[in-house]
């Protein structure tokens, strides 16, 4: 690997220079002597730059890295423990506490799997408003990744800049919620209510001002000689070792891989937009800031696009056996609040099946498989999280290179740690 | 209840030909058959499209490691694996489902093995997989699922001195004996 190449290089370049001076004092130690003198670090679990509770154990040869040993699960809650005991649309909160950094996708992902299961369509008008929220929420992803990156590598004004246009859109969702980092956002069927007109004209207001931002942003960051010199070639990983790997997301597109969800299986009517995949070539953290500012301009033109293209109509299927009923319906109509009654009481069983939906996160293929044996709880629930899979990856990535290499590294492929422990 | 929409069976079999997700399931399963024989599965499905085999842990590495190599069909991602329990099926209690995607030919295939509680040995994939290290050490932490081979087979999520597979079906989710929280509706 190219890593250890430079790692045998130097100690080649080290050991000549002390061969020119042999014998320098019989008490003096010689540089084989320091080198085998490693030094144990321990990078987290509550470490600045981590971004989130998980620990690596690195073996230290100065500042180079020899070997690491991650540990995580510092936050893990058993979420697949507790969906088994829970209706599904109680495992909608679960879903948000996994990548917090895009909860809407998580809920819309979840709400496809079950809306999968029990053979519901939804209406036109409720999947564009799905497409936008996510595409909403796959920005504030990459935003939070991008700009954390520069942090990382001494550049705070990105950052600071670019958190402004995210409380932007928090508050687009909280229009459309109520809430803002963990959304609980949409229901099985469709979405909870309609955009409100405030909604709309926030979003409007927002997809105005946005590119002016995200283009300063680029000019703060693509061409900087400093930002370059600290990524480029920093923590690569070929397409090979990536997809065996399991790598997905934004993290394999930069090792050169087109592999995206929304295209390959298009859901929520991905197939009515135009939007390109970028990808990268050399897979390093370079690459990886490019393809996630680049997935920033496409979600934009898709949002664009969407809410253009807004169809009218009902915002969510006719379910009523899953979907709750309006609550003010609930205290005129009968039928209301039988099936309000019998849906927050868990009266009604699923089908029997299994069923695995799978969408593109923020990070990757995130995947839900479903077993249902009837009841009103899944009877297995597995969550497909891309942190989880390509995290592992880490330490191959950053053996041989130096400690504020690692950092960057870590930084640039988004780890999790709610997506991570589940 | 009759649906007046429902088709004949005649006309659901043409529009499965024509269907071209389920025409890569079946190319997916004449593979398989020919590559490894029609024996070595069995409850072959499509549950919402999704071709699901069942197989045993003696042929499932030389399965997973064929269809790595196959040039036909590359089925060479990893999507998934984990570990299921279903207690009240004797001798077959614990299983492992695997998922694999082509991402050139856009075919999924899930596999899946059962075995007996008691022998919880199933061979690992890492030397094929690389993905497959974590998946495993998360199978063997919530269900004591012991992937033979594995470099490091220790827990990954929950505390290193935890005495039970906590995703077992025998742990019920709360502690059973809390009288704080009584909820007659939700079984508490």
């Amino acid at each position: 690997m190219a890593v250890n190449d430079t790692l045998e290089g130097t100690r080649k370049i080290i050991e000549e220079a002390e061969a020119q001076r042999p014998n320098l004092h019989p008490l003096a130690p010689t540089v084989n002597d320091f080198n085998q003198e490693l030094t144990t670090l321990n990078l987290g679990p509550t470490h600045p730059a981590t971004h989130g509770i998980f620990q690596n154990i690195l073996q230290m040869d100065g500042e180079r890295i020899i070997s690491g040993v991650p540990t995580i699960g510092y936050i893990h809650r058993a979420f697949e423990k507790i969906a088994e005991r829970r209706p599904f649309y109680q495992i909608t909160p679960l879903t948000d506490r996994m990548n917090y950094c895009s909860s809407p996708i998580n809920n819309m992902g979840w709400h496809m799997t079950v809306e999968k299961l029990l053979g519901v369509t939804v209406p036109k008008r409720a999947q564009y408003m799905r497409v936008i929220l996510m595409e909403l929420a796959r920005i504030t992803d990459h935003l939070i990744c991008n700009g954390i990156l520069g942090v990382d590598t001494g550049a705070f004004t990105g950052f600071l800049y670019l958190m402004d246009e995210r409380e932007k859109v928090y508050e687009i969702y909280e229009e459309v919620s109520g809430a803002r980092l963990t959304t609980n956002m949409g229901r099985v069927g469709g979405m909870e209510r309609d955009f409100t007109p405030v909604a709309i004209q926030k979003l409007r207001a927002w997809l105005k001002s946005f590119p002016a931002v995200m283009r300063e942003f680029e000019k703060m960051f693509n061409r900087n000689r400093i930002f370059m010199d600290r990524v480029v070639d920093v923590g690569g990983i070929s397409a090979e070792r990536a997809l065996n790997y399991g790598f997905t997301g934004p993290n394999l597109r930069a090792a050169g891989v087109d592999y995206d969800v929304r295209v390959m299986n298009p859901y929520s009517s991905y197939q009515d937009f135009d939007f390109e995949i970028p990808v990268g070539t050399k897979g390093d953290t370079y690459d990886r800031f490019m393809v996630r500012n680049e997935e920033i301009w496409q979600s934009l033109r898709i949002i664009e696009q969407a809410l253009e293209n807004l169809p009218e109509g009902p915002y969510h299927a006719d379910a009523p056996h899953f979907y709750l009923p309006p609550k003010q319906a609930v205290y005129q109509n009968m039928e209301a609040l039988i099936y309000h009654f019998k849906i927050i009481m868990g009266e009604i069983d699923a089908p029997v099946g299994e069923v695995y939906h799978s969408v593109e996160g923020g990070n990757g293929e995130l995947g839900f498989y479903l077993v249902s044996d009837g009841g009103r709880t899944p009877y297995r629930l597995h969550f497909r999280r891309p942190c989880f899979i390509y995290y592992q990856a880490y330490t191959e990535m950053v053996v041989g290179q130096t400690l504020s290499d690692a950092i960057v590294t870590l930084s640039s492929m988004n780890v999790i740690a709610g997506e991570l422990d589940a | 209840m009759a649906d007046p929409t429902v088709e004949s069976p005649d006309a659901q079999e043409t529009a499965a030909e024509l269907d071209p997700a389920a025409q890569k399931n079946k190319q997916l399963l004449d593979l398989l058959y020919r590559l490894f024989g029609q024996d070595a599965f069995t409850d072959v499905e499509e549950p919402y499209g999704f071709l699901t085999a069942t197989t045993t842990r003696e042929k499932i590495h030389d399965i997973i490691a064929g269809l790595q190599q196959d040039q036909e069909l590359q089925l060479n991602f990893l999507t998934t694996m984990c570990g299921m329990h279903f207690p009240e099926r004797k001798d077959q209690e614990l299983g492992m489902v695997y998922m694999l995607h082509s991402l050139v030919h856009n075919v999924r295939l899930r596999l899946k093995i059962f075995f007996p509680i008691g022998d919880p040995h199933v061979p690992t994939l890492t030397e094929l997989y690389s993905a497959a290290n974590w998946m495993e050490r998360e199978a063997f932490d919530f269900y004591g699922i012991i992937a033979v081979g594995h470099p490091n087979l220790i827990r990954i999520l929950n505390v290193e001195d935890m005495d039970y597979h906590p995703m077992r079906k025998q742990y019920a989710l709360e502690d059973g004996t809390r009288e704080d929280k009584t909820d007659l509706f939700f079984g508490r």
